[in-house]
């Protein structure tokens, strides 16, 4: 396996994340279950003349990837891998709504260029004249997974690149509405706080983005990425000896782990995937848990890689993130496991530099 | 024909997200593409069907937009002759 | 010459045949699948034409035999047809014998099955399943489940350069040693979004389509769905496979200069080629066909050709055609069909012709190959390009 390091890393979530310097010592309380991002001033990174036609995810994916270029100190990326699971909701489903509304007439072509998946990664590319290999992921809770395997990928191939790899997904007012008509968002407004005890089923939604500069190790590398699996289905088992497998691949095993950064929910149908693992192999490891501060939305995992690379940066936890008693003495290996509704699972593991 | 130009400037200004663009700053003159207001191929495409909706004049060939939409007053003068609505 | 990946199996479903030898009879006699829309409703089936599969929902169920109230958009039922044709001619019966993933290209996903059913999922709770069933990735996991794929599954999304990208992901999986096998294509079905979508930019032409044609007016949508099987050299080895050809080459680049245009220069098309050529080993000499992306858009012919007269030299430029003259274009499935198309001219060696064309246009001397023609093919480039700058170039080999 060729080195993966995180040179640098930024964070748009429904907390106030994308301030180098805190570590989630502010948090922002919601009490209803579908809330949006805590946005930074987007004018200080977007151009108006380019912004007019920027949906939400488009200035989340823009702003976040000049943060984690600028962290890194790379000007121009040698790839940009974006990951969503469900692209720019808001222009599709305006387009969609203009074309049933006025019986296909009268519509306009900004929101249907707008609406690709590729939209992010595109406008970014546009943004820095970067001509380099281009793609989107698009699979559900492991678009952002699959878009670092896809870098990871390269720098095998090719060692020495610097890669740009983000994920975002945005809240987009009927499309998000009807996660709740299908059950994936809870029915009742919660305190958000609480989501992780809710014991109903279905989450909250929210959005964000999360942008991350790949490339050999510099004196400013974050975290090491060993390796990233994805599993697209398995039962509570089969996911427990996957994790083991992939561990063992490693030449580790559950012991060598010190902390674990869990994607639970709150949603009582599907966090037995996670409740299996805490119960069992992870019952010695310190938990982590963050969906009760960001809400759920596909590249929410993305996160997770956020956290490790806070964590080894400040070698502080906030305890808000806790779940369990266990206390590290060290975090230098940290494993993130995720899944959303049995589908999409993703095994990654970081370390320390 | 004076009204129909300040409309047409509301117009634009909403239609194209032109948000930092005030109705005074737009001369009836002066160019809506590259140097002027810098509008793009994008914006003329939504200007053909601002065209169809608002006037019901349509347009088949979006090469004959270029002509139309190069100031406010060119386009208000043509509106007014071949406008349906 | 960089060996490239060994392709074992294909499958294809289009407005031209239902299978890879249907496909293969329709362009052998000239048989374009171009259309009015008859299987979709749009206020539009007079002014357009298009590349439709003339099969009904209910018989792409039947076909697959799936239960009532399942969750397959059409998107994912012609996919899966392509991808299970795909596994038979590949002769796998065990899809998990070897270490297998799954890569699907698709740009709207299951949007058909939304825009049905958008207005009444509030009173309509049986339709409620396909709330999810929006999500391109679900379109993938629906094909992915069908077959019996559990491991790494994906899909990507770069508009009309999807599955060219989806097949170079699986090509660069398998010999990075990451999986031992893949299913690599794309799947897209028309829908009022697409369709009027492109109608916005005004880019859709109302009659057949005219690649590469001074006088062209715009793209014929379609909808296909075409899959192939890549496995590692070892399973072809161990399991004494037939190999239908080889992915040699594979580059994706950004053209960086509009959200849906192509610079007049090709850039993004040159570097992709260019790119292609390099892991391939190859110089522009060694090509003996192109299949060209040709959309027969004003801009999308243009911006290839400038790329191809600055790839190959105006002079030197190899028999080219597009053979969106007879699918319409499919969007995220065109990488794949014409990947399948290119693996036919390898194995009968023939090249298929650009429909349609009458007039050179004015900007170079380029004409495409416009009769079928019995040539010795040892090597195709076949280009994707997309929204958003995307430009993909793979390079298949006998």
């Amino acid at each position: 396996m060729s080195d993966c390091f995180i040179n640098g890393i930024a964070s748009i979530s429904a907390q106030p994340t994308t301030d180098p310097d805190m570590f989630l010592e502010e948090l922002i309380s919601y009490h209803e279950n579908i809330f949006r991002c805590h946005d930074p001033n987007y004018k200080d990174y977007i151009k108006p003349a380019a912004m007019r036609r920027m949906s939400k995810s488009v200035k989340m994916g823009v702003t976040t990837a000049s943060m984690a270029l600028k962290d890194s100190g790379v000007e121009i990326p040698d790839a940009i891998i974006t990951g969503t699971g469900m692209g720019c909701k808001q222009d599709s489903e305006k387009f969609l709504e203009n074309i049933l509304h006025n019986d296909e007439q009268f519509l306009t072509p900004t929101l249907f260029i707008q609406s690709t998946h590729n939209t992010v990664g595109g406008q970014v590319a546009l943004g820095l004249g970067c001509k380099a290999y281009n793609v989107t992921y698009v699979q559900g809770a492991a678009s952002f997974e699959t878009s670092v395997m896809d870098a990871q990928l390269m720098l095998s191939e090719e060692s020495g690149k610097n890669i740009l790899v983000g994920g975002i997904d945005e809240i987009a007012k009927n499309s998000t509405l009807l996660h709740k008509l299908d059950g994936q968002i809870k029915e009742e407004d919660i305190d958000i706080i609480t989501l992780l005890d809710s014991n109903t089923s279905g989450t909250v939604a929210s959005e964000g983005a999360t942008f991350m500069v790949l490339g050999a190790k510099t004196d400013k590398s974050l975290a090491n990425i060993i390796d990233v699996e994805t599993i697209s289905e398995a039962t509570p088992d089969e996911i427990k000896a996957d994790i083991e497998k992939f561990l063992l691949r490693q030449g580790l095993s559950v012991d060598d782990i010190d902390a674990v950064v869990l994607g639970n929910n709150g949603d009582i149908k599907y966090d037995n995937y996670y409740k299996n693992l805490q119960s069992s192999i992870f019952s010695n490891i310190e938990q982590l848990c963050y969906k009760h501060l960001i809400g759920d939305y596909y590249v929410a995992s993305s996160f997770g890689f956020w956290l490790a690379c806070k964590i080894f940066a400040t070698n502080q936890i906030p305890s808000v993130l806790k779940v369990n008693d266990v206390t590290a003495k060290n975090h230098n290996n940290v494993l993130l496991y995720n899944q959303y509704l049995g589908k999409n699972h993703s095994i990654a593991l970081l370390q320390r530099c | 024909m004076a009204e129909l130009r300040e409309e047409l400037k509301e117009k634009l200004i909403e239609q194209l997200s032109l948000e930092d663009v005030e109705v005074s700053e737009i001369g009836d003159d002066d160019p809506l593409f590259g140097d002027g207001l810098g509008l793009d191929s994008i914006d003329a495409l939504e200007l053909i069907v601002l065209l169809e909706k608002d006037y019901g004049i349509k347009l088949k060939d979006p090469k004959e937009g270029k002509a139309i939409f190069e100031s406010i007053g060119v386009m208000a003068d043509y509106i007014s002759k071949h406008r349906t609505k | 010459m960089n060996k490239g990946i060994a392709i074992t199996g294909m499958g294809i479903i289009s407005s031209i045949g239902n299978t890879v030898e249907e496909n293969l009879n329709a362009l052998k006699s000239v048989s374009p699948g171009i259309s009015r829309v008859e299987m979709l409703q749009t206020r539009h089936s007079d002014q357009i034409m298009v590349g439709e599969i003339k099969k009904t929902n209910s018989v792409l169920e039947e076909e697959l035999g799936l239960q009532p109230l399942h969750s397959f958009s059409r998107t994912a039922m012609i996919g899966a047809i392509a991808a299970k044709e795909a596994l038979e001619d590949a002769q796998i019966s065990d899809v998990n014998k070897y270490r297998t993933g799954f890569v699907s290209g698709t740009s709207v996903g299951g949007m058909d099955t939304t825009e049905k059913h958008y207005l009444e999922y509030t009173e309509i709770e049986d339709n409620r399943r396909f709330i999810r069933a929006q999500h391109a990735g679900f379109t993938t996991q629906s094909i992915s489940n069908y077959l019996g794929i559990n491991g790494y599954v994906s899909t990507i999304s770069t508009a009309c350069s999807s599955a060219a990208n989806a097949i170079m992901l699986g090509a660069r999986m398998i010999q990075a040693g990451k999986i031992d096998r893949m299913i690599v294509g794309g799947t897209d079905a028309l829908s009022k979004f697409t369709i009027n979508g492109f109608g916005t930019l005004m880019i859709l032409s109302d009659s057949e389509c005219t690649p590469f044609d001074d006088n062209r007016k715009g793209l014929n949508l379609g909808e296909a769905a075409a899959f192939l099987v890549l496995e590692s050299d070892s399973v072809v080895e161990k399991e004494n496979k037939k190999v239908l050809g080889r992915v040699a080459g594979w580059a994706n680049a950004n053209d960086a200069y509009h959200q849906t245009a192509s610079s007049s220069d090709g850039e993004g098309a040159f570097l992709a080629m260019n790119k292609a050529l390099k892991i391939a080993n190859m110089t522009a000499k060694d090509i003996d066909y192109v299949n060209a992306h040709g959309t027969a858009t004003p801009n999308n012919d243009l911006s290839e050709g400038v790329a191809m007269t600055r790839i190959f030299g105006e002079e030197d430029t190899p028999l080219f055609s597009s053979t969106k003259a007879f699918t319409g274009h499919t969007l995220a499935a065109a990488g794949s069909v014409e990947a399948v198309y290119s693996l036919l001219s390898l194995k009968e060696n023939l090249i298929f012709p650009n429909l349609n064309f009458k007039t050179k246009m004015k900007e170079f001397s380029l004409v495409p190959q416009t009769e079928l023609v019995s040539k010795e093919v040892k090597t195709i480039l076949s280009n994707s390009f997309g929204f958003g700058g995307n430009c993909s170039t793979l390079i298949f080999t006998k």
